[in-house]
């Protein structure tokens, strides 16, 4: 039980570090590194405490359910492997966090440094320790996006820009390919748990499916572990921070790649597709990155190189798989690890304190940094694999393994070859490092007069080193145990124990090392001179650059391409896309209701009214008219809309719907008064557009008139065969049962939408409101067009008096009538749950009831009698019905649960006093708010520009008299 | 009946549709109103018709669901024409918005280039 806790404080602590340095002051460098290296060092001591049971071979694990329907849970797990990893990250992490407490300068914002740096740390350490292969994946992606951060820490360089951006691309991309992986993976086992993957390797390699889940998989570890040909974005990331590369590129993110390849080599591996694949990058990208990294002159560069070609060795040893190429993986992991952290820190030192990273202006340093310089040398010496260091030993067992027999192919056949040639290059460029870096004369013209780093930010390299020197002369007592718990906990506990020792006489791997080391040296002593003059990078391969490739490719892809598609595929017009939209939704409905849509077998047929048929008759009329018409006669075009209004209102009372009958019929009102007062601001279109008579124009109008036609008889075809058949029983059944026992009401209607479905209603009128307030918004900044202020000749020949005068006895109606409307809206509210009526059809009638008053006079005499404030309507509609449903949680009820029950009042009789009633008011306050927020906003149109007039001619009046 | 009301669906749709692909602004508003005529009725229709039963019930006892129109088009119905009053306000502000702000009552804001 203790344990599963300290896994997930473990896992916590980077975070919590990140989110405790996200909150110092930008300036507190000491503070942030403190807090951050002291929950660093409390996961250390978590790691002690949990070697005993991981030493006893056990697998520790913790589960949080996280959403357990998709199979997702928060698992972490730990073996030995993952213990020797974690504690790698932890310890790193501590040195680097000391490292770039005097790295960093005072003007650099230290808090996203260092929870950049932690929040990194939890990303990798959550990487390790999942045991769900998704939840694997989502770590590897944060790892990803932190790196970008991290990388892109000095943003205002462009370098710096441009290598987060390419890391993430390629990073990204690649997890990408991981997540498809991982899916495909887990659908062959049937279960994301790691453990059940880890157990399923025959299952996997037997499936049809294997080689592309091989594919993706080796995509997103080889991207991850900047395997060629996806090296490039590791030179360009070399813009981060030193800390960052000492940390990023030496126990973290880079080794994530070769983490997974090992951790799933029992799965996915012992195949020849995967020796192919992974031992043939491995190799190709050993031999070629230390090739490149001889010719680089940056200091970065060639470590940046260094590192691709040992993440090559050791993705090349976990191709092959043997049992002592997975511990020689392992064993290099943390060698690599080591002894490039610390050659980064010094790399970091030298560029800090000379102020230049080109290996063609350094040199003689030895005499002015005697201390950084003999660390530099040791840790160089580790690269290049010198007896009694630690780089040598996992070397020698790279060389065991390479030139031991495994399947006899060319490739394996090769590898000894290829593995001495790529130790030349690696002894040459670890010679060169030291040769220019530190010994011939002075430097000449460097920005900065070198000398010795602060003591304590020397600290780091010399533990590092430290490491190196013990690691190498004592193997098998210091991580010879730990290496034989991780190799066991990946290949199966019945591993036999390896010892791992310095010597072991004189064979064939002390041959190959002793040939690599002279020829290495006879190698640079011949081409020392010619490489320094030479340009950066080795003949002939230094043109083509796979950074330069990439960013065409980019550009490419995300300016030019989507230029050439926009130009040639899309269109800003609406016209076109909507007629795409219509065709699109055509298509579909045939190529749904091919052969499906049938007769019913015996169509139901109601007995035709002839009213009905001519009520039709003179609604399809109105509706072609009102097509017809739209363009150059818009009032009429409006009255013909509402005479097919007024037809549809109609069917619904003749059908059964008196409910949609009055909404319909108010609405209708409503809308007719919105486009009217909208005619106003179009412009005047009296004589005809001549182009509207040319041939394209008819060929347009023909075209959309079939696609019309088509979509209006295929709609009818579908509502005609729907209606023939027989309705089977429904949900409908259960709302005319119960709406009176459950409901309270006899309006069924009434009852779905405030009780049955009053979510839904709710979220209308939310939606309603959201609506009346972007009206409101829209019209605020509103600017009429020019000629709409103009007053026609006609209308400015009228006296205001004449105007006034012109309605005079139906505004009096029309006033007289504001009460009557209001007391039917509260028959029609009040009646909603029994009989037709309801909060909707009430608010449409108090909105028309004040319509009635703007249309009667003018807006002016109507604000100075009727304050109307429709925002607070919403606002007190949404309020009520959000009360509504919130109460019912007091009696322990889920939202939106309504109580019926009728009350008797004295003299009105029996009323229902449903909650849902209430809620109903809430609909109705914010149906009238909304319906007559628009309105309003609309109709003040007039009242501004008839403003703007008056100021336009008073300015006029000024101009004359002056 | 049923022959009527699916031909009137049609000969509504055929016009929205029709309009919503016209140049002018206002065409385009009066089609959609007309689509959505055509569209509520559609739903409605889905309930099939029934004539002289509305979904209003005696008080309490057990009831003959055949008896009764199907409510549930019928409320889906009623949101539908509240909400495509609401979406009808909303394009007739953008009209307005876009002629004032563009000079044209065109649905691009500029006249067809010819």
């Amino acid at each position: 039980m203790i344990e599963e806790n300290l896994l997930l404080i473990l896992v916590g602590l980077p975070f919590a570090a990140a989110i405790a340095a996200s909150t110092v002051r930008a300036s507190a460098h000491g503070a942030a590194a403190w807090v951050s290296g002291l929950l660093l060092a409390a996961g250390l001591a978590i790691l002690a405490l949990l070697h005993a049971p991981i030493g006893d071979g056990q697998v520790l694990r913790s589960t949080l359910r996280w959403v357990p329907s998709l199979g997702l849970n928060l698992t972490f797990r730990m073996d030995g492997f993952v213990w020797m990893f974690v504690t790698l990250v932890f310890a790193i992490g501590i040195l680097v966090l000391v490292y770039a407490r005097y790295y960093l300068s005072k003007a650099d914002p230290v808090p996203r440094f260092y929870a950049f740096l932690m929040a990194f740390t939890g990303a990798m350490v959550g990487m390790l320790m999942s045991g769900n292969i998704l939840m694997l994946v989502v770590f590897w992606e944060l790892t990803s996006i932190l790196s970008f951060l991290l990388i892109g820490y000095w943003h205002q360089g462009q370098a710096a820009r441009d290598g987060a951006r390419m890391a993430l691309i390629v990073t990204g991309l690649g997890g990408m390919c991981l997540l498809v992986a991982m899916l495909i993976l887990g659908q062959i086992v049937g279960s994301y748990d790691l453990d059940r993957v880890l157990a399923a390797g025959d299952v996997v390699r037997a499936d049809p499916l294997y080689p592309l889940v091989l594919g993706l998989f080796l995509l997103g570890c080889f991207t991850k572990s900047a395997q060629m040909p996806f090296h490039f974005w590791l030179p360009g990331a070399m813009a981060a921070p030193t800390p960052v590369s000492a940390f990023l590129h030496s126990a973290t993110m880079v080794k994530a790649g070769v983490f997974l390849l090992v951790r799933f080599f029992p799965v996915l591996g012992e195949t020849e597709l995967w020796f192919f694949a992974v031992t043939g990058t491995g190799m190709l990208t050993l031999v070629l990155a230390s090739i490149i990294a001889l010719f680089r002159h940056d200091l970065k560069g060639l470590l940046a190189y260094s590192t691709i070609s040992h993440l090559g060795l050791i993705t090349a040893l976990a191709g092959i798989g043997s049992n002592g190429a997975i511990l020689a993986a392992m064993f290099h992991i943390v060698n690599h690890a080591v002894f490039k952290a610390s050659l980064f820190m010094a790399a970091g030192i030298i560029d800090h304190e000379t102020g230049t990273r080109d290996m063609r202006r350094l040199s003689g340093l030895i005499r002015f940094m005697p201390v950084t310089g003999a660390l530099a040398i040791v840790a160089s010496a580790a690269m290049a694999g010198v007896p009694l260091l630690n780089g040598f030993i996992s070397k020698e067992m790279f060389f065991a393994e390479a030139a031991d027999w495994h399947n006899g192919t060319w490739l394996d056949n090769s590898l000894p070859y290829l593995a001495t040639l790529a130790g030349v290059f690696a002894v040459a460029y670890s010679l060169r490092f030291i040769a220019t870096v530190f010994f011939g004369p002075d430097a000449a013209d460097l920005p900065k007069v070198p000398h010795e780093p602060p003591s304590l930010m020397r600290r780091p390299v010399e533990l590092l080193v430290l490491v190196c020197l013990i690691v190498g002369i004592l193997p098998g007592l210091t991580l010879g145990p730990t290496l034989n718990l991780a190799a066991q906990s990946v290949l199966g506990p019945d591993l036999p124990y390896k010892d791992i020792a310095v010597w072991h006489g004189f064979n064939l791997p002390l041959v190959m090392s002793l040939v690599a080391l002279g020829v290495g040296v006879a190698l640079y002593a011949l081409l020392g001179g010619r490489i320094a003059a030479g340009p950066e990078g080795p003949p002939l391969l230094h043109r083509i650059r796979a950074q330069r490739v990439f960013e065409r490719i980019l550009l490419a892809l995300t300016w030019k391409l989507p230029r050439v598609v926009h130009r040639t595929l899309g269109t800003e017009r609406l016209q076109p896309q909507l007629r795409l939209i219509v065709l699109l939704t055509i298509a579909a409905g045939f190529a749904t209701l091919w052969g499906v849509l049938r007769q019913a077998p015996a169509p139901l047929a109601t007995d035709l009214n002839p009213a009905f048929a001519l009520m039709w008759a003179v609604g399809g009329i109105c509706a072609v008219g009102a097509a017809w018409l739209a363009k150059y006669h818009r009032f009429a075009s409006v009255v013909l809309l509402g005479g097919a209004g007024l037809v549809t209102c109609l069917t619904f009372a003749w059908a059964s719907a008196p409910d949609l009958a009055v909404t319909q019929l108010l609405v209708e009102i409503v809308t007719t008064v919105l486009l009217l007062l909208g005619l106003r601001w179009l412009p005047k279109r009296r004589e005809e557009i001549a182009e509207d008579k040319l041939l394209p124009a008819r060929i347009r109008r023909a075209r959309d008139f079939v696609i019309a036609v088509v979509a209006g008889t295929g709609l009818a075809g579908i509502a005609y065969v729907m209606m023939t058949w027989p309705l089977i029983p429904n949900v409908g059944d259960w709302f005319l049962r119960n709406a009176y026992n459950e409901g309270g009401g006899t309006n069924v209607v009434n009852v779905i939408l405030v009780d049955f479905r009053a979510f839904d209603t709710f979220g209308e009128i939310t939606v309603l409101a959201i609506v009346g307030i972007t009206v409101f918004a829209l019209l605020r900044r509103f600017r009429p067009a020019p000629e709409s202020i103009v007053l026609d000749d006609e209308q400015a020949g009228l006296e205001d008096r004449t105007l006034a005068d012109a309605l005079l006895v139906p505004s009096v109606i029309m006033r007289w009538m504001f009460p009557v409307m209001i007391v039917l809206a509260a028959y029609l509210f009040f009646r909603g749950h029994d009989l037709p009526g309801g909060g909707f059809a009430a608010g449409v009638t108090v909105s028309v009831a004040f319509l009635l008053q703007y249309l009667a006079h003018d807006v002016r005499w109507v604000e100075a009698r009727l304050t109307v404030l429709p925002i607070r309507w919403m606002g007190i509609g949404l309020l009520i019905a959000g009360a509504t449903g919130v109460g019912a949680f007091l009696f322990g009820y889920p939202f939106l649960t309504m109580h019926a029950q009728y009350v008797n009042i004295p003299l009105i009789g029996q009323v229902p006093a449903a909650t849902a009633l209430i809620f109903d008011a809430g609909v109705f306050s914010l149906v009238v708010g909304a319906t007559v927020l628009m309105l309003i906003a609309i109709a003040h149109q007039s009242l501004r520009t008839t403003r703007m007039r008056e100021r336009d001619s008073a300015e006029t009046a000024e101009k004359e008299t002056a | 009946m049923e022959m009527v009301l699916s031909a009137a669906i049609g000969v509504l749709a055929a016009s929205g549709i029709w309009l919503l692909m016209r140049p002018r602004t206002f065409q385009v508003i009066v089609g959609l109103c007309l689509l959505s005529y055509a569209v509520n009725l559609f739903i409605f229709s889905m309930g099939r018709i029934t004539m002289g039963a509305p979904p209003i019930m005696p008080k309490g006892g057990f009831i003959n669901p055949a008896a009764y129109a199907d409510p549930l088009p019928q409320a889906l119905v009623l949101t539908a024409i509240v909400i495509s009053f609401a979406t009808t306000a909303l394009f007739l502000v953008v009209l307005i918005a876009s002629r004032g702000l563009t000079g044209t009552d065109h649905v691009d804001g500029q006249e067809r280039e010819p």
